[in-house]
C-alpha cells in the first residue's frame, strides 16, 4: 500500500514538473522532458514519458551558434558560412542566435542552448571576459564549446578556438611588399600605416606583423594612426597624412578595406596617384569583394584576407571530437592573399611558402563575399 | 587704450583666445622642427581644390558648427541638451541612401541606378530630421519631459531605425552626384559653404526678427514670458525642431564625403562635440542668454584641436588625453571665478592708471 502511494506521489510530481515545463513555452519542452528522466531514475516508472534530446538521436548532430550580431559584411558571411555548413544535407542541425552585439543576451543564447541539450555550442563572445561561469556551466553539461573568431580572456573551458591568425595577416603584407619592392626595383620604403581601432586584436596583430618585417628590413614607417576600421577615419588620418607627408611617402597600409576606401577619396582630392601604375603602392586588409575588385581594377595593390569562413574548420573539429580525437586548442583558418598584378606568385611567412593569387575577375566573381 | 579695453570685455574674447591658443601649439610645433612657423598656416590651390590645415579645419569642422548652431538655441531656450543629434545624423544619412539606393540595395554605382532622384533622397533626410526634431520638441515642450531623458529615447533609437532601414547594411551610394555635399564645388569644399549658408541664415533670421529674444526670454523664465504673451511652448518646440533639421544637414554632409550611409559610425559621439561647442563658446548650459557665434567657434576650436593632433602625430591612443587636457584648460579660463579673477586684475590696474592720469591734472 505504501508503495502504490510512493508510486502515485512520484507520478503525480512528475506531471505537475512537465506540465509546468510546458506552460513556459519555448525551449522549455525538453527541460520538463529532462525532469521527467531524472525522476524516472529515481524508480517512479514513468518511462512513455521521457524525450530525450540528444541521445540516439540518430546521426543527426545539434549545434548551437551565438553570434555577435550582423553589424558588417564581414559577419553576415560568417553566418551564412555557418549556416550552409551546419545544414540538414550535412547531417547537421544548426540553432542560430543573432545576438545584436548584447553580451547579455549571447550568455542567456547559451544558457537556453545547454537547457535544449544541444551537442555542440559555438561562441562568437562578443565581450572577452565574464565567460567562466556559463562556460562552466557547459562543461558540467558535458556540452564541448568551440570559440570562433574573438577571443575569450578568462576562462580555458572550451575545446577550441578557431579564428584569423592577425599578425600572419601583418607578416604576409610585409613579406608580399619586400617581394614586390625588390621587383619593381624601389629600394626605399617610406610607409604610412592608417591603423585600426585602438586596442583591437586585428589592428594589435597586424601591426605587430608588419612592423616585424620593416625593422627586419629597415623600412622608414613614417607615421601611424587609427582610423577606427571606418572609412570616414581612414579618409580624415590619409587627409591628414597628405598634407603632413606629401611627396615623402610610397607605401600605405590600411588595415581593414573600409579605411582604403577613405584613403582612396583622399588621395584623390590630394591629386596622389596609386595602384598599379601610381606614385603610391596601397594595401588592404580583409578583402571584401568590392574590395578584391578594386583589387582586379588596379586601384589597389594587394589585399590580405581575414576569412569569416571559420565553419568548416569548425566542422572538422566537431568531426574529430565525434571520432573521440582531441583537437588543438588553436586552429587557424586559411586565408588567401591577393595582389594586382602577378610579379610576386608566392611568398614565404614563418617558414611557409603561401600563393599570393593574382586577382582577375573570375577570381573576384568566385568570391563568395 | 579703450578700444583695448572693450576688445578683452567682448563676449567673443574669451572663445577667440582659446581657438588661438590652440593654433599656436601649432606654430611652437612648426618652429621646434625647423618649419617656417606660418608652414600650418598655408592654404594653396592644389589638384584644382583648396587644400591646406586651415582648410581641413573649416571643412571637418563642418558638420559640428552646423549641429552647434542648434544645439545653442536648444540649450538657450530649454536649459537641456539634445543628445540625441548624433543618432538623428546616422537615421537621417540612412534614410536618404535607402530612398535614394531602394529598400535592400546595398550598393548604387552611377545616376542611372537611382530608385528615385537625388533631391527625393536630401529631402527626405531633412524631412526625417525635422520629424525627429518634432518627436523631441513635443516630448519636451508639451510634456515637460527633461530634454535630456527626453532626448535619450532617439539617442538609442535613431540608430537602430537607420539600420533598418538600410536592412542591416552599409549602402554605398557611389556616384560622383552624392558625393558633391562632402566634396568640392569648384575649389572649394562643399561642407564649408554649406555650413556658412547654415550659420548665415540663422543668424539673420536672429538677428532681423525678434526670435533671439524670444528664445532668451524663454529660457531665463519660461512662466514670465508665457504671461508677457509669449507662446514658451511653441518656441522650444521651434527649437527643438531646427535642431533636428540641423541634425539632418549635418547626416547628409558626413554621409556624402563617404558616399555611403554608414549607420554603426556616422555622427556617433557627436552630440557631444557639439554640447562641448556650446560650452566653449562661452554659453551657459542652464539656458538663457546665448551667443551663436562662440558656438561655433567653440565648434572649430573642437577640429582644431583633433586637427592639431594629427599635425603634431600624436598616436591614436594617446590623443584622447591630450584633447581632454585642452579641454580643461579652455573651459578653466572661462570659469567664472577665473573671469572675476581677471577683472579684479583689471580693475586695479585701471585704478591706478586713473590715479596717474588724475595725478597728471
Amino acid at each position: 500500500m505504501k508503495k502504490l502511494y510512493a508510486i502515485l506521489l512520484a507520478l503525480a510530481l512528475t506531471l505537475s514538473l512537465a506540465a509546468c515545463g510546458s506552460s513556459s513555452g519555448g525551449d522549455a519542452q525538453q527541460s520538463g522532458g529532462n525532469d521527467a528522466q531524472q525522476s524516472s531514475d529515481a524508480g517512479s516508472g514513468s518511462g512513455d514519458a521521457q524525450t530525450p534530446p540528444d541521445s540516439g538521436s540518430g546521426d543527426v548532430i545539434t549545434v548551437g551558434f551565438a553570434q555577435v550580431g550582423h553589424e558588417s559584411d564581414w559577419r553576415t558571411a560568417s553566418t551564412k558560412s555557418a549556416q550552409d555548413v551546419f545544414s540538414a544535407e550535412n547531417g547537421y542541425e544548426l540553432a542560430f542566435v543573432d545576438c545584436d552585439n548584447d553580451p547579455a543576451k549571447q550568455l542567456e543564447a547559451v544558457r537556453n542552448f545547454i537547457q535544449q541539450g544541444v551537442d555542440y555550442i559555438i561562441i562568437d563572445p562578443i565581450v572577452a571576459t565574464g565567460w567562466d561561469t556559463v562556460l562552466t556551466e557547459c562543461e558540467d553539461a558535458g556540452i564541448p564549446v568551440i570559440v570562433i573568431d574573438r577571443t575569450v580572456d578568462d576562462s580555458d573551458k572550451y575545446v577550441s578556438w578557431v579564428g584569423s591568425d592577425f599578425k600572419v595577416e601583418g607578416l604576409a603584407c610585409g613579406e608580399w611588399l619586400k617581394a614586390y619592392a625588390a621587383d619593381k626595383g624601389i629600394t626605399e620604403i617610406n610607409a604610412l600605416v592608417i591603423e585600426g581601432s585602438v586596442g583591437a586584436s586585428a589592428t594589435i596583430g597586424r601591426t605587430d606583423g608588419f612592423k616585424e618585417i620593416a625593422d627586419r628590413e629597415g623600412w622608414n614607417i613614417l607615421a601611424s594612426q587609427s582610423g577606427d576600421f571606418t572609412e570616414a577615419g581612414g579618409q580624415e588620418v590619409m587627409e591628414s597624412f597628405c598634407q603632413s607627408y606629401k611627396g615623402q611617402f610610397n607605401v600605405v597600409i590600411c588595415q581593414n578595406d573600409n579605411e582604403a576606401a577613405g584613403a582612396r577619396t583622399a588621395m584623390d582630392t590630394a591629386g596622389i596617384t596609386y595602384g598599379v601604375g601610381g606614385d603610391v603602392i596601397l594595401v588592404s586588409f580583409d578583402a571584401n569583394k568590392p574590395y578584391v575588385q578594386m583589387v582586379c581594377d588596379g586601384k589597389i595593390n594587394a589585399n590580405f584576407e581575414c576569412n569569416p569562413m571559420a565553419a568548416p574548420t569548425v566542422s572538422d573539429i566537431i568531426q574529430q571530437l565525434e571520432k573521440g580525437e582531441t583537437p588543438e586548442k588553436e586552429v587557424y583558418v586559411s586565408e588567401h592573399w591577393f595582389a594586382a598584378e602577378d610579379n610576386v606568385t608566392s611568398i614565404t611567412v614563418n617558414g611557409e611558402t603561401q600563393e599570393v593569387i593574382h586577382a582577375t575577375q573570375d577570381v573576384v566573381d568566385a568570391r563568395p563575399y | 587704450m579703450l578700444k583695448g579695453k572693450k576688445l578683452t570685455q567682448q563676449q567673443l574674447f574669451l572663445p577667440l583666445v582659446c581657438v588661438l591658443l590652440v593654433l599656436a601649439v601649432n606654430v611652437v610645433y612648426d618652429i621646434s622642427q625647423g618649419n617656417p612657423f606660418y608652414n600650418f598656416f598655408i592654404t594653396h590651390i592644389e589638384n584644382g581644390v583648396l587644400q591646406g590645415r586651415l582648410i581641413t579645419i573649416l571643412n571637418r569642422g563642418s558638420e559640428v558648427a552646423i549641429l552647434a548652431i542648434g544645439m545653442t538655441l536648444v540649450v538657450s531656450a530649454s536649459a537641456g541638451t539634445d543628445i540625441s543629434v548624433g543618432s538623428v545624423m546616422s537615421l537621417c544619412a540612412s534614410f536618404c541612401c535607402m530612398l535614394i539606393a531602394g529598400y535592400g540595395v546595398s550598393s548604387v554605382e552611377n545616376a542611372s541606378e537611382f530608385a528615385m532622384p537625388m533631391i527625393v533622397g536630401l529631402l527626405g533626410a531633412l524631412l526625417m530630421g525635422c520629424l525627429c526634431g518634432a518627436f523631441n520638441g513635443a516630448l519636451v515642450a508639451y510634456l515637460n519631459i527633461q530634454p535630456m531623458v527626453a532626448t535619450l529615447i532617439l539617442w538609442s533609437a535613431a540608430r537602430a531605425i537607420g539600420l533598418l532601414l538600410c536592412n542591416n547594411l552599409i549602402v554605398y551610394v557611389r556616384t560622383e552626384e552624392y558625393g558633391v555635399f562632402g566634396g568640392y564645388i569648384g575649389f572649394m569644399p562643399t561642407p564649408i559653404i554649406i555650413a556658412i549658408a547654415c550659420i548665415a541664415v540663422v543668424s539673420l533670421v536672429l538677428k532681423k526678427t525678434a526670435m533671439g529674444m524670444y528664445i532668451q526670454s524663454v529660457g531665463i523664465n519660461k512662466r514670465a514670458s508665457r504671461i508677457a504673451g509669449l507662446n514658451s511652448k511653441r518656441i522650444i518646440f521651434a527649437c527643438y525642431l531646427l535642431c533636428g533639421l540641423c541634425a539632418g544637414i549635418a547626416g547628409i554632409v558626413n554621409s556624402s564625403r563617404i558616399t555611403s550611409a554608414d549607420s554603426n559610425n556616422i555622427g556617433l559621439n557627436m552630440e557631444l562635440d557639439a554640447i562641448l561647442a556650446v560650452a566653449l563658446g562661452g554659453n551657459s548650459l542652464g539656458g538663457g542668454r546665448f551667443n551663436l557665434a562662440g558656438s561655433i567657434i567653440g565648434a572649430y576650436t573642437i577640429q582644431a584641436i583633433t586637427t592639431t593632433m594629427y599635425n603634431l602625430g600624436i598616436s591614436s591612443a594617446q590623443a584622447p588625453v591630450f584633447k581632454a587636457i585642452v579641454v580643461i584648460v579652455i573651459v578653466a579660463i572661462q570659469a567664472p571665478p577665473v573671469k572675476a579673477r581677471f577683472e579684479k586684475l583689471r580693475a586695479v590696474k585701471e585704478e591706478s592708471t586713473q590715479k596717474k592720469e588724475v595725478a597728471k591734472v
